[in-house]
């Protein structure tokens, strides 16, 4: 196993940190204060966006995968990879079928 | 995930054996331990993923199928005590990224007062938790029995739902808000056994801390921790606009 490629251990300095916390709780006041405003079906939209965006920064820098190996990276993109297909694919199954008929 | 150390060797075998009593033995360095059990870790988050995942497409579907008394439902819940655990809990996921910096710079005291803060603040959540279940349990809002659909026949009798605007609902649609809180119940109960559970190993972690485990440069555990931590509160950054805040205005 001597030709195993091993990763350099990173540590992520707590400034970094202090700014994706600063960053987190923006989107938190971002997302509370346009529930407020009457976006139509902008509303769920802006909400799940801005979800999105803070739980990319936490798995990015909170969980390191920004500094870490290409095998963490490649298992945290197919493990979001296949959560899509499996939602998206039940959706679209639920979605297309039956509907209105409960 | 394991800080124990690898299981004693004879005195023959120790000879053998140059390297920190950390290191499993069938592991050639450390670097390839810690590269296998943060992939470990990892594969066990995604586990968690497929988990919630299923609770939440199941809470999209009915959102759609029964939308009016998914509305009515969300306008029961408490954007402020909502927005308060959001913020707990994402400062909680603040000092427990702070908790590895320390572990990984061996400051001990550090790690322990970033630990002892994480625990507080997850306790909070919950304790904010408790109020908001315990006035579901009042209102009748828990699925079951003794399930009461006031709140959405009568609007105007219920201070949450005339604050919401709410129009009185038919009987078959009302019915339905039950469905909306089975889900409410199930996601935010999963998600706080996990804070329970990530609570009651902090507990463990800031006694072997102190003792000094983690600061002599074996920091696996506190890192495949704050892992599982943070994912906790990534469920929580989805939980908190699909339950609370996307139907305010209808």
């Amino acid at each position: 196993m001597s030709e195993h490629q091993e990763h350099e251990h990173h540590i992520v300095s707590p400034k970094v940190y202090a700014i994706i916390l600063l960053a987190l709780l923006t989107g938190t006041a971002l997302t509370v204060w346009a529930s407020y405003i009457d976006l139509g079906i902008l509303n769920p939209i802006i909400a799940l966006g801005i979800a999105c965006t803070k739980a990319t920064l936490v798995v990015l820098f909170f969980m390191h995968v920004k500094y870490s190996s290409k095998l963490t990276k490649l298992t945290v993109g197919a493990g979001v990879f296949t959560f899509l297909i499996l939602v998206g694919m039940t959706l679209a199954d639920y979605f297309t079928r039956a509907w209105g008929r409960w | 995930m394991s800080d124990s150390p690898a299981i004693a060797h004879g005195a023959a075998d120790s000879a053998v054996h140059e390297h920190p009593p950390y290191q499993r033995h069938h592991f050639e360095t450390m670097a390839q331990q810690n590269d296998a059990t943060n992939f470990a870790m990892w594969i066990f988050l995604l586990t968690e993923v497929m988990f919630f995942g299923g609770l939440f497409t199941a809470y999209l579907i009915y959102r759609n199928w029964y939308y009016p008394a998914f509305v009515a439902g969300s306008h029961q819940l408490s954007i402020p005590l909502g927005g308060l655990n959001t913020l707990l809990l994402i400062t909680s996921s603040f000092t427990m990224a702070m908790g590895v910096w320390c572990a990984e710079t061996r400051r001990k005291s550090g790690l322990v007062l970033c630990l002892i803060l994480t625990f507080i603040l997850g306790l909070g959540f919950l304790g904010i938790k408790t109020i908001e279940y315990s006035e579901k349990i009042e209102k009748h809002h828990v699925p079951g029995f003794h399930y009461s659909l006031q709140s959405f026949l009568d609007p105007a009798s219920d201070d949450a739902a005339k604050a919401a605007g709410d129009k009185p609902m038919a009987l078959d649609m009302a019915r339905h808000t039950e469905v909306y809180f089975s889900l409410y119940f199930a996601m935010t109960g999963m998600h706080a056994l996990h804070m329970i559970i990530g609570i009651s190993i902090l507990g463990y972690m800031i006694f072997r801390a102190r003792a000094g485990a983690y600061t002599a440069g074996h920091v696996a555990f506190v890192e495949n921790f704050g892992l599982y931590w943070h994912f906790v509160d990534i469920i929580w950054i989805f939980l908190f606009p699909l339950l609370y805040l996307i139907s305010r205005h209808q």
